[in-house]
């Protein structure tokens, strides 16, 4: 069956015969976007998290035909080099990964939450950032989350500031 | 010799009365009718079959008494701290969406249905006595204000529910147990059970 959505701004369409797959494989072997990694492959690690309509989703555990339509957005959408998201950016400035394989999911969650919860309380990250890191870098994320929350922050109200004096 | 001969047959008519009383006074309990006219016994079997099923692992489960949903026929608490949140279906950026979906995946065993959601706080069945748990059912006050008529309906439609039949599989491919009554003899005894004015006997 044909299935068609958006993946990070751009429209996709893929030939898939079992519509069940989960779209993880999808985009990590048919759309070549590595970056979403494999973890558990049952939804209980998080390193699989992207982003499905603005909703953080274990990409693992939900099938493709379920994104039929949908606006998916995974880690090489979030930013690049020249422009990093907030969350990517903090990610560099605090050091965070160690063997790095789990941090994209991580930073998919952070910035799912960061879209609903602007400034973060260490309750809401224990809340919402439930992955799980081998390395145990959770004492660098937290750091990282907060810095995230400051740079999203000023972005915003440079913009704002530009806005108003434009 | 008269006397003799009265004993002889006086006995044997006591005795035989006392068997025919005995014998419908069982058949009366048996019965099982009250003096209102209901039928006790099969309302009794109505609730007894219904309650097997809200006792199972795939009602209680997403019925806590606390804030965390629980896991598995252990009924082990949620992994990774997963809790009701503000409206029941988790946090604001961890839901129970963000694994659950609206059916079963069977490629990681992650159990879905749709309206997938913890049932809200009010509605706490785990760890309370079959009896208790009947009774906070049919109260509006703990119910969601459902009449009778309207936890019949939740209780036989509504599509979570109905998941405990199609429970899925385990991550290890396994199938999930199955409440320990079929899906028909169930919606039987909740429809016959409530009709007949929904009788919670004593534990």
């Amino acid at each position: 069956m044909n299935i068609s959505f958006h993946i990070n701004g751009k429209p996709q369409s893929v030939e898939i015969a079992d519509e069940n797959t989960p779209l993880l494989w999808v985009v990590r072997d048919i759309l070549d976007l590595k970056g979403t990694k494999f973890g558990c492959g049952k939804a209980a690690c998080g390193a699989c998290t992207l982003h499905v309509d603005g909703e953080a989703i274990r990409s693992c555990s939900y099938a493709v035909k379920f994104a039929e339509g949908k606006q998916i957005t995974t880690i090489e959408g979030l930013g690049n080099e020249q422009n990093p998201h907030p969350v990517q950016q903090a990610w560099i400035e605090e050091i965070v990964p160690q063997c790095g394989y789990c941090q994209p999911g991580f930073m998919m969650a952070t910035a799912a939450m960061l879209d609903k919860i602007p400034n973060p309380t260490d309750e809401d990250i224990d809340n919402n950032i439930i992955n799980v890191c081998r390395c145990a870098t959770y004492y660098r994320m937290r750091k990282a989350i907060h810095r995230a929350a400051e740079i999203s922050a000023k972005s915003k109200s440079s913009i704002e500031t530009q806005t108003t004096s434009s | 010799m008269m006397k003799k001969s009265l004993v002889q047959y006086i006995i044997p008519v006591f005795l035989i009365t006392g068997i025919v009383f005995a014998a419908n006074y069982s058949n009366d309990k048996d019965s099982g009718y009250n003096s209102s006219g209901t039928n006790e016994t099969v309302a009794h079997e109505n609730y007894n079959t219904m309650m097997d099923v809200l006792m199972s692992p795939r009602c209680i489960n997403c019925h806590p008494n606390d804030h965390t949903p629980k896991q598995g026929d252990d009924g082990h608490p949620h992994y990774f701290g997963m809790s009701r949140g503000k409206d029941n279906v988790g946090y604001e950026a961890t839901k129970c969406a963000t694994c659950h979906q609206t059916e079963n995946n069977d490629y990681s065993g992650v159990p879905g249905a749709p309206e997938w959601s913890l049932a809200p706080t009010q509605m706490l069945w785990e760890g309370l006595t079959r009896k208790e748990i009947a009774e906070s059912m049919m109260d509006p006050e703990r119910n969601g204000g459902r009449t009778p008529e309207e936890t019949m309906h939740h209780l036989t439609e509504h599509e979570l529910v109905l998941w405990a039949w199609n429970p899925g599989v385990r991550a290890d491919g396994t199938p999930r147990e199955k409440p320990p009554v079929s899906l028909e003899e169930y919606k039987k005894a909740v429809k016959e059970w409530i009709e007949n004015g929904a009788i919670i006997p004593e534990d």
